[in-house]
């Protein structure tokens, strides 16, 4: 009688296999590292994919300036932790123009601040193949993307125009200027992350547990307050006992009420949410989608 | 993502079965699926209001549970499903992961592509319709691509008057064609469900107390998923060698690959292929510590006794259990791009790790997917056609035949020019 896996170890296996092939067929792959928790998962099994070597790629982290202080301090310290190669590439002329998602609305701001500072990173780089930890179950557009997605020159994704994957053969060739985007938790759902999380031990930022936070009520989400700049006029800022689900940018990621203080609470709480995690990401709300946005070149 | 039972969530030993969905536009595909993730709680409730809120607007009653699972605007629009999409949603059982995939013709590749990782497949009948051209096509992708459970899912017994006897008579000419078709193993299973109105997909329902069979849900929860891998053949292509030159490891050199299948044990004689050198291995290394036996589908480093020149493509083998090596394969390909194959033409091909060049140097037949016919030495293999083919390669590989081992003995074929993905072998 064979052993069989558990699907946390099968999910690790697959991606292991698929940062393996992309080292090995790419010039010069990144692995995107936005700090958040599918970063974190996918940076852990990175570390195991080269096990006893060294990481074979930097770490690209594109910043808007916005994030959370919480998450520049984690990003420094565990970079430095692990011996990786990190870049931090941002939007600088945007930045300096004072971009903002209540001044520019949302949608340009993502366009400018992550889209635009993404592509320009990629290029700048010169590199041919960029990792993310997106993962099929948060979104729709998401569930029909490639675990290998191919850009044109442009940096675009056609949805229509998908090449066929079959089995686990990846098929990683370009030509010069092209790239790959390539999607090593691409079968991994939320809860998965969670478990392994804790299955691993793995640090993640203190944002995701729940203490009292100073916050503003906006619609129904929960937005921080601890920055002036984040409120609209006449808002109130309260402490609430609360968490996030996921991180993006402060003055565009809602928190929830939560108590969970534990890895096994937040678990718990994954397991049984019954909202999606995107729902707290503003930009996935409005006109321009997901889909849209992942077609100009959008992780 | 939800769940039925939040406790069961703990447990990380749960295992993972992955299926595939073939039907055509009526047969009431995505409402299946959407109807899955809704009685498993694999959706959430915020994904459920968006698409509730659609169908008050187009008016169609159940329409909400289609609407979950079309992604792209263009489905959307068009009410179809174009692509292969992935779902997720788990039961205290299981987890799964569903590869929906498009059941017309012109869609043949996307279904391919679905089945070629799928433990099993739910091909739907609409129960009105009966055995139709496409069910017949849906199944024989399904065995080609040696997807080892069929379940086959009458559907819209609701229309039918939940009659018995429609569904027994749908079996009866399935069976009729199935035994004509030429597969061994793989098991078959008749389940007359309703998905709009919910009977037999999660809960029986009270409109069928004829039927005794399990639920599709008790089906996908309990078909083996082991059958899937090779158990007996250690199969391990190489990905990369790694040699870190680092201080502490200035003498490493590792092989990085995944178990394809069977398993490998601290000291077993192996044999390196296609050169033929062989050694014994010293150590399976991990992050989680060094094992002394490791079995598909671990990603590992394994080191070996003797310093040999082994490169990306070697294929590491048990020395008394070897594959073939060869130059020239038959095998049946699924043709995936609008620019049809054409004997003579030189393509890459993938198989394991390596990649080769190939030239086809004969068509032998086509299959006529619909009535199984063969047509023998057509010009050209089209979009969406699978046929014979003869290859040479331009370097012998290390494979088994595809029914026997799925991992070592299926292949993409690549335009080296354009390249794009365009076609999909499996060695006979």
């Amino acid at each position: 009688m064979t052993p069989t896996l558990s699907h946390l170890k099968a999910l690790e296996a697959e991606s292991i296999h698929i940062m393996r092939e992309v080292v090995a067929e790419f010039r010069n792959p990144v692995m995107l590292y936005s700090v958040g928790k599918d970063s974190s998962v996918m940076l852990h099994v990175a570390r195991k994919a080269f096990y006893p070597g060294p990481l074979p790629f930097p770490l690209l982290h594109v910043d808007t300036g916005y994030k959370f202080k919480e998450m520049y301090a984690f990003r420094d310290w565990y970079a430095k932790e692990i011996g990786a190669r990190l870049i931090v590439h941002r939007n600088e002329e945007a930045i300096a123009q004072g971009a903002h998602p209540l001044k520019l609305g949302v949608a340009r701001c993502c366009g400018a601040l992550k889209t635009k500072a993404l592509l320009d990173a990629l290029a700048e780089g010169g590199f041919d193949a960029a990792m993310g930890g997106a993962r099929r179950d948060e979104e729709r557009s998401r569930a029909k993307e490639r675990i290998f997605s191919f850009r044109d020159e442009f940096g675009q994704w056609d949805p229509k125009n998908q090449r066929p994957e079959l089995w686990d053969l990846y098929n990683c060739r370009i030509h010069e200027g092209e790239s790959i985007r390539v999607f090593p938790l691409s079968n991994w759902t939320e809860v998965d992350v969670w478990q392994y999380i804790k299955l691993e031990n793995i640090p993640i930022v203190p944002l995701y547990y729940a203490k009292e936070r100073l916050m503003v009520r906006r619609g129904t989400l929960l937005i921080p307050a601890d920055d002036a700049g984040n409120l609209k006029e006449g808002e109130q800022p309260e402490v609430v006992m609360c968490r996030f689900r996921t991180l993006g940018c402060s003055p565009c990621t809602g928190a929830v009420y939560s108590t969970a203080t534990t890895i096994d609470e937040i678990v718990a709480e994954a397991a049984t949410a019954t909202r999606s995690e995107r729902e707290t990401r503003i930009i996935d709300h409005g006109s321009n989608t997901m889909e849209d946005k992942k077609k100009e070149g959008y992780f | 993502m939800n769940s039925i039972d939040q406790n069961i969530f703990a447990a990380t030993d749960t295992e993972l079965l992955r299926f595939t969905t073939a039907g055509s536009v009526d047969d009431g595909k995505s409402t299946l699926i959407g109807r899955l993730l809704v009685d498993t709680k694999g959706v959430f409730e915020d994904q459920l209001d968006a698409a509730k809120r659609i169908e008050a607007k187009k008016g169609a009653k159940g329409a909400y549970l289609a609407l979950l699972t079309d992604g792209l605007q263009a489905e959307r629009e068009q009410g179809i499903t174009i692509d292969v999409a992935y779902r997720y949603f788990a039961t205290p059982k299981r987890k799964f992961i569903i590869a929906d995939t498009p059941g017309h013709e012109q869609y043949t590749r996307n279904m391919v592509t679905g089945a070629s990782t799928a433990h099993l497949a739910v091909i739907l009948i609409d129960a009105r319709k009966g055995v139709l051209t496409q069910s017949r096509r849906h199944t024989y992708i399904s065995r080609l691509l040696g997807i080892p459970h069929i379940v086959v899912a009458i559907n819209k017994m609701d229309l039918v008057g939940y009659a018995q006897e429609t569904y027994e008579k749908i079996v009866r000419d399935f069976l009729e064609f199935y035994e004509k078709l030429d597969v061994t193993g793989g098991d078959v299973t008749f389940i007359p469900i309703s998905a709009l109105e919910g009977d037999m997909v999660v809960e029986r329902g009270h409109n069928m107390p004829w039927y005794e069979g399990p639920t599709l849900l008790e089906k996908l929860e309990t078909a083996p998923v082991l059958v899937q891998i090779n158990a007996e053949d250690f199969r391990f292509p190489v990905q990369l060698v790694s040699r870190p030159q680092t201080e502490e490891l200035h003498d490493f050199r590792g092989y990085m690959g995944r178990i394809e299948s069977g398993s490998v044990k601290v000291g077993d004689a192996i044999t390196v292929l296609p050169s033929g050198l062989t050694s014994r291995i010293k150590r399976i290394i991990t992050w989680d510590g060094e094992l002394e036996e490791a079995f598909a589908p671990m990603s590992v480093t394994l080191t070996l006794e003797d310093e040999r020149d082994i490169s990306r493509g070697d294929m590491i083998v048990h020395t008394d259990n070897p594959p073939r090596v060869e130059k020239e394969l038959r095998a049946m390909l699924c043709w995936m791009h609008e620019t049809p194959m054409v004997p003579g033409k030189k393509y890459l091909i993938k198989h394991t790790t390596t990649t080769v060049k190939a030239m086809v140097t004969a068509l032998e037949y086509r299959v006529d997917i619909n009535t199984l016919e063969h047509i023998p030495a057509p010009p050209e293999l089209k979009m969406n056609e699978i046929g014979l083919v003869n290859l040479k390669l331009l370097k012998p590989i290390a494979c088994d035949a595809y029914e026997k081992n799925r991992a070592t003995g299926g292949f993409i074929v690549i335009d080296d020019f354009t390249n794009m993905t365009v076609g999909a072998g499996m060695i006979r």
